[in-house]
């Protein structure tokens, strides 16, 4: 075989690995929906952060909009502080509010960004005041028993 | 009841002089990596021989790893009404493990042994002898230029393995079985990551590269100059290129997925 055919092949090789190489990274990993954009960071204070993780999505009206990049405790408040990267084009109003959202019944959380009403936006570096917490099922449990209870009680003051 | 002694001693120090003579075949082969690639029409004539003619059943068996692992993926994950699932769990298993793992056990018995005859019937017909007699170093004319071209084809030959299962993944769920197109690909690329799951995956077959061509090289080059000693060399880089491999991929593993 010459060397030519030999090269040609070669360089067809490479390229189909390249390929694969694009796709799994474009069409099967998150570098395409996600990622070499420029973004900024916005924080949000938790009471409770749930079964957030780092690398969850942010979510307005149901669009990937940014990521979790971060999330720690504020040791002076005992509040959940979590930082996420917003695409850069993607301005919200100050007064938008943020919630921690289940996708499904078993999906994963992520948080809901709704936007605000007012004119100013939200600068890079901000902190979003108007947060609402994961909802803990145990708590949940535990208000619905507590008013079962009140419930029973206030029946049970009334005998036929 | 010496003899025994003996033999234990003989058997260590055995085992100890193979094992330094095959960390220096290793540094022979890096320090002649760059005369080799000076000499570029050898690297390449080897990159095809090595690379281009493994592809076709590094795509199949890629296929047909897919197609099964939908399938099976598919009838656990409907009973908890998750198949959507389905696209992530392949990509991931296929990515992080399975494309690095199969295509250097296939690698292993494609190239593998080939390498290791080539090199072996060189040695027994003294080619390697001749050669050096004509001042020429065979590590740099013959092994090297095969190091370079195996560790150079082994990624790519796994991205291959990966995007045809993946693919032969979404014929099954998506043309067959009907799993919604595009919850299959928007869940695998919410939780796929570029860096963290492909870029290991790049850099454990790049490492089970340089696994796979070493044990073959230093096989061929270390084996009896008879045909039984060639076939024993062949049989060897296989069982030890395979095993070499596996309890890499554990360690690999462990390193770079052991945090959630």
């Amino acid at each position: 075989m010459s060397t030519r055919t030999i090269e040609t092949l070669v360089g067809g090789f490479v390229l189909l690995g390249l390929a694969a190489l694009l796709f799994l990274a474009l069409k099967a990993a998150n570098l395409g929906n996600f990622g070499g954009g420029d973004s900024y960071l916005l924080q949000a204070r938790f009471d409770n952060i749930g079964g957030l993780k780092v690398r969850a999505p942010v979510r307005s009206a149901g669009v990937t909009v940014g990521r979790v990049t971060a999330i720690t405790l504020d040791p002076a408040s005992y509040q959940g502080v979590v930082s996420m990267d917003i695409q850069s084009g993607m301005q919200f109003p100050k007064d938008s509010s943020a919630k921690i959202l289940t996708s499904g019944l078993l999906g994963d959380q992520y948080i809901g960004l709704e936007a605000g009403v007012d004119d100013k936006t939200l600068a890079a570096g901000a902190t979003i005041t108007q947060t609402q917490s994961a909802l803990v099922l145990e708590n949940l449990i535990g208000q619905f028993l507590f008013s079962k209870a009140a419930e029973a009680g206030a029946e049970g003051g009334a005998p036929k | 009841m010496t003899a025994l002694v003996a033999g234990l001693g003989r058997l260590t120090l055995d085992s100890l002089r193979s094992l330094g003579r095959s960390a220096f075949f290793f540094f022979d082969l890096l320090r002649f990596a760059p005369t080799a690639l000076r000499r570029f029409g050898l690297v390449l004539a080897q990159v095809h021989a090595i690379g281009n003619r493994s592809l076709l059943i590094i795509a199949a068996s890629g296929m047909a790893v897919g197609f099964v692992l939908a399938l099976q993926m598919y009838y656990a994950l409907v009973t908890y009404g998750a198949s959507e699932s389905l696209g992530l769990i392949v990509n991931l298993a296929l990515v992080r493990e399975l494309g690095p793992v199969i295509t250097a056990l296939l690698f292993a018995g494609r190239a593998g042994t080939s390498l290791t005859a080539e090199i072996g019937l060189m040695k027994a017909g003294e080619q390697l002898a001749a050669m050096e007699l004509m001042a020429i170093d065979p590590r740099a004319r013959v092994l090297a230029p095969r190091f370079i071209a195996g560790v150079v084809s082994m990624p790519i030959l796994a991205l291959v393995f990966s995007a045809v299962g993946i693919l032969g993944a979404y014929v099954v769920a998506v043309l067959l079985i009907g799993v919604d197109a595009g919850n299959f690909w928007s869940i695998m690329q919410s939780r796929v990551d570029v860096w963290r799951d492909l870029g290991n995956g790049i850099v454990k077959s790049a490492v089970f590269g340089i696994i796979c061509t070493f044990v073959a090289l230093y096989q061929g080059y270390e084996a009896r100059a008879t045909p039984e000693g060639v076939s024993q060399a062949t049989t060897r880089t296989v069982v030890v290129s395979s095993l070499a491999v596996l309890g890499m991929d554990f360690i690999l593993t462990a390193l770079m997925f052991s945090t959630p």
